[in-house]
């Protein structure tokens, strides 16, 4: 009793740097904001208004975002909200990063040219197969809670790319996590696939973020504090047992690893990207990813740079179980979507190794963050694409479909040849100059073997890419093939801007390069 | 007592748990599991605040609460969604996606 009271006496409300945190509170607040208008406004209003208040609130994130980075601020960035948040050079990158990332999602969720009322069911409590399920299948409208659901998942990712400690990271964990299970499960056509992998993707996803919990008590029993700075000190002596810290960096980190889709932790990503709406799936594999890795970056540079020798071994092995199934497995698909989550498997080890390669000058974290955003682009394009090949029930993804593409729709065909050239990694392509800054950086780290071992799995994984690519040019299209949907305006911009940023950063990277070589983590 | 007999029956309960999910089928059961290692999780946090002898350690397990409560609401909804569909809440059943 007397502790307590000791030290509710010692209480000080903190500090708030609101300049620094706007992005967040404006995505967090236009959240619940979008929460009250599903609440209150007609049906058939919230559509349009939903759509602009997300619109808007990302620009005016962005702006604020804009602002308050060619303000004065600190140059090693500031921890705010008693150090819970850390808003330095990579989490302003990352939040950028996110932000437009979801913009480009936003648009292709909003689309209902492509599928009449949207990807979405109009009522996620009917049940498939009923006669009322036909009637929502054909009658426009649809479920707009997906939107403030987005907003939540890309204001958890915010969170979680900049939290200062373990706690916070969890709480932001579950909160980009929560709204990505239910998304999932809203698919308007083929809805049992669709709950299927929001089941799965939820009993996974809780038990992984059990593991991750675990990881942060012991870390907490090692450190006496759940700061990364604070771990990375106790690391460096202390008197408690090394078990402790390194069981709980081996929980926390399958916990990370199974978010980010990496090696043996993927089993998961397949199904969840086949069953989910496809916007959902370019929304999960574009900004999931970058926040998944932003998390790994800042926990492996923060917290742990310090013990990397103990932990470096177990990080190149996963990394190349990653690649090795991405590769391998990406050429047994037979399904579009399936066919490009083994690709992300295999993009994720490619990504385990720029951060693992934590050299002094920071190029490892500066290279991955450059190919998180360049994949982000390439993949969002890519999955808009795929939203447009459809038959009578839905999406055709199955790759026999997509044969003779090109004679039917030359256009889609040739952007969906460059993306795939871009997820290859061609030269002139974003996906080229991604690969070359992380590999060497990793080199320059003394990573050569598994830079080999990614030469090996690229290759292997070209040959799935280019095999879609013969497919679509050199075969006879069926003749009870799928059509391709003209997209209207929203899914024209978001295949539009992944293709440009993806050509952009091929021809000219230095940019984003300089960019996201700014500054280091605040430590 | 000595708090590690404290640590050790967590990380019992916690294996418990993880055996739990892993080899039921009834995705009520695993999801039961899965509420049981994060219970699990709350006490090792509460003992190493008295081992620490902070409190960072207890306020932790409210949070832990929060995000478990929250996390029964959706998991439940998706739960209830498939077993309205398939009038079962195997996790056998649910095999459309696979290879």
């Amino acid at each position: 009793m007397n502790l307590l009271v000791a030290q509710a006496q010692q209480i000080e409300a903190p500090e708030i740097d609101y300049g620094a945190i706007a992005p967040l509170l404006i995505v967090l607040g236009a959240a619940c904001i979008s929460v009250l208008l599903e609440a209150l406004l007609p049906k058939h209003q919230r559509w349009a208004v939903q759509l602009v208040l997300t619109l808007v609130t990302l620009v005016g994130a962005v702006g604020s975002l804009i602002l308050y980075a060619t303000s004065e601020r600190p140059e090693q960035g500031v921890a705010t909200l008693a150090g819970a948040i850390a808003v330095d050079s990579p989490a302003l990158f990352l939040w950028a990063t996110l932000l437009v990332l979801g913009f480009g999602s936003v648009l292709l969720i909003a689309d209902r040219s492509v599928e009449p009322g949207g990807a979405f069911v109009a009522q996620a409590a009917i049940r498939p197969g009923t006669v009322q399920d036909r009637a929502q299948a054909t009658k426009t409208g649809m479920q707009t809670e997906v939107f403030p659901l987005t907003l939540f998942a890309l204001g958890g990712m915010m969170t979680f790319v900049a939290s200062n400690d373990l706690l916070t990271m969890f709480i932001a964990l579950e909160v980009l996590s929560l709204p990505l299970y239910l998304l999932c499960g809203l698919a308007r056509r083929r809805r049992l696939l669709s709950q299927e992998a929001a089941v799965k993707y939820f009993l996974l996803g809780a038990f992984a973020s059990a593991f991750f919990l675990y990881g942060v008590a012991l870390l907490y029993g090692y450190a006496g504090s759940v700061k990364l700075s604070a771990i990375a000190t106790a690391a460096g002596g202390t008197d408690r047992s090394d078990t402790l810290l390194f069981a709980g960096f081996g929980l926390l980190v399958v916990g990370l690893l199974f978010k980010a889709a990496v090696g043996p932790f993927h089993s998961w990503t397949p199904d969840v990207y086949q069953g989910a709406p496809t916007p959902i799936t370019a929304f999960m594999a574009a900004c999931t990813k970058v926040a998944a890795f932003g998390g790994i970056l800042r926990v492996l540079t923060v917290a742990f740079e310090n013990t990397q020798w103990e932990w470096r071994g177990v990080l190149y092995g996963v990394a190349v179980v990653s690649m090795v199934i991405g590769a391998i497995l990406g050429l047994t698909q037979t399904d579009v979507k399936r066919m490009i989550a083994y690709s992300s498997v295999a993009h994720a080890g490619f990504l385990l190794i720029g951060s693992i390669a934590l050299v002094p000058d920071g190029t490892g974290v500066s290279a991955t963050m450059f190919y998180l955003l360049a994949y982000g682009f390439t993949t969002i394009a890519a999955f808009g694409v795929v939203s447009l090949v459809r038959n009578s029930d839905g999406e055709a993804t199955h790759l026999s479909q997509w044969a003779g593409l090109a004679k039917r729709s030359p256009i889609v065909a040739a952007t969906f040849t460059f993306l795939l050239l871009a997820l290859a990694g061609i030269p002139l392509t974003s996906g080229f100059i991604g690969k070359f800054v992380v590999f060497s950086a990793a080199i320059e780290a003394g990573l050569m073997p598994l830079v080999v071992i990614a030469l090996v799995a690229s290759a292997v994984a070209a040959f799935f890419y280019l095999r879609v690519i013969v497919l679509m040019y050199f075969s006879d299209p069926a003749p009870d093939g799928p059509t391709v949907t003209v997209p209207g305006a929203f899914t024209t911009i978001a295949i539009t801007l992944g293709a440009v940023v993806t050509l952009v950063l091929g021809l000219w990277p230095t940019f984003v390069l300089d960019w996201a070589g700014t500054g280091s983590f605040l430590s | 007592m000595t708090p590690t007999y404290y640590l050790l029956l967590s990380a019992l309960l916690f294996s418990i748990g993880a055996v739990g999910v892993l080899v039921r089928r009834n995705a009520i059961v695993v999801f039961m599991c899965v509420e049981l290692m994060l219970n699990a999780v709350n006490l090792s946090l509460v003992t190493f605040a008295r081992i620490n002898g902070s409190l960072d350690g207890q306020v932790m397990a409210f949070f832990v609460m929060v995000v478990a409560a929250a996390e029964v609401v959706v998991g439940l909804a998706i739960i209830m969604s498939i077993f309205r569909t398939r009038r079962s809440a195997s996790v056998d059943d649910s095999n459309l996606l696979k290879y």
